[in-house]
């Protein structure tokens, strides 16, 4: 009975495991294919690769969105750092509630109503005060900035909680005021969280499209919001070219951060080994 | 003797001392919960105080509130006279070693003894020199460089003793000192704890749940239960004179017995059970009236068991049946039934071998009990 | 007293760091209200703020499908023409059919999608739990990936497979169940696939974290007294996973309903989603007012779930 469970389970691990990848490997395969009708192999060719780095279109949007991706992620980290510091370590304070409430909602908001509320917030601005006078690179940070916080917080809000208090008291039990024990304890052990938080938010802010394309003005066009003109009128070859470079980028990168670690996890795992073997 | 020699090990009984810490009326509420309930406490300076209590009794709590991480719902703490409310934990002249032992996972043994130090702003020289001599008392010096996971449990535990000694505070607060720490282990530690707070004559406060502990480290105990000191007093003191059945029941193994005062006066009193065919014969006195609800209580290694009915002697026995042996090595305790089907406890040593394992008496044997006039004590609560 | 004016007036620096030094103080003092105040701040003005500019949006005038650009603070001067207008709107949400039908459909979409995850990520989460721990960490960073990778690249990596000439169709021709290509694309069917392929992470996490804390040895303690493997699946699995399971499906369902890219990629003009006809009614008709309603409706829609999401959140928060 255990080992036939065991294998319905494995068996649907795998077909998940397949479906969720088998579409991603075909895209990338797909990258070299000759032919311009992208589901037809036509032969191998590195020409679709060659073809986007000739559009001057693709790195305005590619610029754009990277400046866009980095100041969010580290406006969205220091917001997000004080929302979860705020809201796991103050205890009860004025507001708590409605503040928990907005900082963990856009996480499940639907971009749709983020991006058109914020539109009209700023157009209504834009009435009052004059600002912002130009939708763009301003606005769409703005809006990533918003929405990307709340991850980061609620990173933050986890890391603080799995750490418990007792470093901070004992900090200040041995005379460190609270700035200092921010700066001592607290800040030094967050910073694996925050490195974190800000990796999300740059991901968070460089694959948003609904939202941008709301709060977005004339000319200032994201690297999402090109892809999705050029693919909603059909399969493009040079997108697929576009969207290995990014997958493989992302990959690598996951999987390195994956495997320092798992290293760092081990090595620690091999100290405490030998620690009580002393 | 002059009256300073005479209470030196026993400040508490020195009607002049001054206490080092005094807490007036402290009471500590999370939301309708209370923590603390008024409790007034003193502490005199080289003190080895413990507060023993189950978990949520609120000694954490009142250890809490003196490190200044909790503040008082009302009262008052001083502690050398300065009062406490308004002084944050990081002014205060206490330190605190805690039950996790807190230390910085990103600093390295010394940095974490030197903390304290540098924060005081203490001369470069100075901490180094201060670092070294305390790491040398705890024995650690060879593990300066080691960060704390690569220490073992009693390694960490060092660490934390020696990082919140080095600022040389007026109290040291110690919570669950021993708790992570494995028996072997515990039992040498409380002793290293003991000489290290007589060799520096800081005044320590012990939280603990363990009453073994608790017995072994302090010059006085004070017992807690629901936010309230039970009983406050020597270790000698709480566990033969206890002053509530609570008490007598939580620290070691107890027989009570209902009765009522028959005969009371300046050196006896003179009890008879009421489920149980006893008549009780105490070797002192208490301001009681004659006819009273009281419990007596005998610890059962106050008690003889034997298989011959004591001679010439009518008060403190009682008969009864083995109903289980429980070999311990050292001693063996009997439990035995009594007609009122009431199962009490016996502890006796085994002085000698027993002979091909053969015990004093067996199951189902009948069996005598009984203790001398300066075993048993009186309760009235 | 005179001394120390005479000194300070002589060393002018001694000012200035006063005055740096007057902030310091504040920072140590005030610094906790700083903390605070920035973020909630910045929630206030471009979190909650938005969305009372587009209820009061919502409330105004249809005919104002004039110029983007038109006066807002007229139609918050005007109050009595917004009670009365409000009807308009809403309404016009209520008695157009389409509108209807969409959030009805929205809503079908999302649940049978929600369902679907669940039936996939629920034995997969349990398979990942109870792997060795190496296999374990490379599942997991196996399902974290997709999160980092692109959503639109994604769902457009689907575009390539339904297609006529696309590998489903191949391989269907190939085992030779279907002889010509079937239309895949622009379907209800698309939608589904896509909705469940970007979402199964979202439903895979919360339940394999809910799932880590739970103790293997109760599987071996209701088998110890007797109880068949499916009976301790539903007597004691599902019950103390039924946060996750909920969780998930709010991370799942929530979204979902709002979806804009996979309808509007791989459901054409087929499949009615709420988020694709705000998007539309927005940047096709530019009717702000209608495309606020729908938003406000929309959120109406979602708020149950979304409060019962916080307070599964505020629950595992706290167990922690």
């Amino acid at each position: 009975m255990q080992k036939k469970r065991s294998t319905f389970l494995f068996s649907i691990l795998c077909f998940g495991m397949a479906f969720l990848y088998i579409p991603m490997l075909l895209l990338i395969v797909y990258s070299f294919n000759y032919s311009k009708i992208v589901p037809v192999w036509g032969g191998f060719s590195t020409r679709w690769y060659g073809k986007l780095f000739e559009s001057e279109e693709v790195w305005n949007a590619l610029t754009l969105s990277i400046k866009i991706a980095v100041v969010n992620a580290t406006f969205a980290t220091i917001l997000g750092s004080l929302a979860g510091l705020a809201l796991v370590r103050f205890g009860r304070f004025k507001g708590r509630t409605l503040f928990g409430g907005m900082i963990s909602a856009p996480l499940v908001m639907p971009e749709v109503i983020t991006g058109l509320s914020l539109l009209m917030l700023f157009i209504t601005l834009k009435e009052f005060l004059g600002w912002p006078d130009k939708r763009g690179f301003t606005t769409i940070t703005i809006a990533h900035i918003t929405f990307s916080m709340a991850y980061v917080a609620v990173i933050i809000q986890s890391r603080l909680t799995g750490m418990g208090i007792s470093l901070e008291e004992a900090a200040q039990d041995l005379g460190a005021r609270p700035l200092r024990v921010l700066g001592d304890i607290t800040l030094p052990l967050l910073a694996p969280g925050m490195m974190a938080g800000w990796l999300l938010a740059f991901t968070l802010s460089l694959d948003d499209l609904v939202i941008s394309s709301f709060v977005t003005g004339p000319g200032a066009n994201t690297l999402p919001m090109l892809i999705y003109s050029r693919v909603r009128l059909g399969l493009r070859p040079d997108i697929n070219a576009l969207a290995t470079i990014i997958i493989v980028t992302v990959a690598v990168g996951v999987l390195i951060s994956g495997w320092i670690m798992l290293r760092q996890q081990k090595q620690k795992q091999r100290d405490m080994q030998m620690a009580s073997a002393d | 003797m002059s009256s300073q020699d005479e209470f030196e090990d026993q400040p508490w009984l020195d009607p002049d001392a001054v206490p080092f810490i005094s807490i007036r009326g402290v009471t500590k509420k999370f939301g309708d919960f209370v923590a603390v309930d008024s409790v007034d406490l003193d502490i005199y300076q080289g003190e080895l105080f413990c507060l023993l209590g189950g978990s949520g009794c609120g000694k954490t709590t009142l250890l809490r509130m003196l490190a200044g991480f909790e503040t008082p719902s009302s009262g008052s703490i001083f502690i050398d006279g300065v009062e406490m409310s308004n002084v944050p934990p990081y002014e205060r002249p206490v330190n605190m070693m805690f039950q996790s032992y807190a230390l910085f996972p990103h600093m390295n043994v010394e940095k974490n003894v030197a903390y304290g130090l540098k924060r005081d702003g203490v001369p470069k020289e100075e901490i180094n020199l201060r670092v070294a001599e305390m790491l040398s008392m705890v024995e650690l010096t060879d593990f300066s460089q080691r960060k704390p996971h690569q220490l073992s449990g009693g390694q960490r535990q060092r660490v934390a003793l020696a990082r919140a000694l080095i600022k040389r505070p007026k109290v040291l607060l110690l919570d669950e000192p021993l708790a992570a720490l494995d028996k072997r282990l515990r039992e040498q530690t409380q002793f290293e704890l003991m000489n290290i707070q007589e060799k520096l004559g800081v005044t320590f406060v012990v939280v603990t749940h363990d009453q073994e502990e608790a017995m072994t480290l302090s010059t006085r105990i004070a017992v807690m239960d629901a936010g309230e000191f039970e009983q406050i007093g020597s270790p000698t003191e709480i566990y033969e004179y206890p002053d509530s059945r609570m008490v007598a029941d939580f620290i070691g193994s107890i027989n009570m017995f209902e009765g009522r005062v028959t005969q009371n006066s300046s050196d006896h009193i003179s009890v008879s059970g009421s489920e149980e065919d006893i008549e009780f014969f105490v070797d002192y006195g208490m301001s009681i009236k004659d006819g009273n609800k009281v419990w007596v209580a005998v610890r059962p290694e106050k008690m003889r068991l034997s298989k011959e009915p004591p001679t010439a002697k009518k008060a403190n026995q009682i008969k009864g049946m083995v109903q289980d042996i429980g070999y311990l090595g050292d001693i063996s305790i009997y439990r035995i039934k009594l007609a009122s089907d009431r199962v009490i406890d016996v502890t006796v040593p085994n002085q000698i071998r027993p002979k091909d394992g053969k015990h004093v008496a067996y199951w189902e044997d009948e069996v005598y009990l009984d203790w001398d006039a300066a075993s048993a004590i009186v309760l009235t609560r | 007293m005179k001394q120390i004016t005479t000194l300070d007036r002589m060393k002018a620096p001694v000012m200035a760091r006063n005055w740096a030094s007057e902030l310091m103080g504040f920072l140590q003092t005030q610094w906790k209200a700083v903390v605070v105040f920035v973020p909630f701040f910045w929630l206030l003005v471009f979190f909650l703020a938005p969305f009372f500019i587009i209820l009061k949006i919502s409330l105004a005038e249809s005919l104002i499908a004039s110029p983007p650009f038109s006066p807002l603070f007229e139609w918050a001067e005007d109050g009595v023409m917004s009670i009365r207008i409000i009807f308009d709107n809403y309404s016009y949400l209520w008695e157009d059919e389409l509108y209807l039908n969409t959030y009805l459909s929205s809503l079908k979409i999302s649940t049978i999608s929600t369902v679907i995850c669940l039936l996939l990520g629920y034995p997969m989460a349990y398979a990942i739990v109870r792997s060795p721990p190496t296999t374990k960490n490379i599942l997991l960073m196996m399902v974290i990936l997709p999160f980092w990778t692109s959503f639109l690249l994604r769902v457009y990596a689907w575009m390539g497979l339904l297609a006529d000439q696309g590998l489903v169709n191949d391989f269907l021709i190939w085992a030779g169940f279907i002889e010509t290509p079937v239309r895949l694309m622009y379907s209800h069917f698309a939608v589904y696939v896509g909705i469940v392929y970007t979402y199964v992470p979202f439903m895979i996490l919360p339940l394999y974290a809910n799932m880590e804390k739970l103790d293997m040895e109760l599987h071996e303690a209701a088998a110890d007294l007797g109880s068949k493997p499916t009976t301790t699946f539903f007597t004691i699995t599902l019950p103390l996973t039924w946060p996750g399971i909920v969780a998930g499906s709010l991370l799942v369902f929530i979204p979902a309903t709002g979806e804009f890219v996979i309808p509007d990629l791989l459901g054409g003009g087929n499949v009615l989603m709420i988020g694709r006809v705000l998007f539309n009614e927005f940047h096709a008709n530019h009717d702000w007012p209608v495309a606020s309603a729908v938003a406000i409706a929309l959120l109406i829609l979602l708020v149950v779930p979304m409060m019962l999401y916080q307070r599964v959140q505020a629950k595992e928060t706290e167990s922690d």
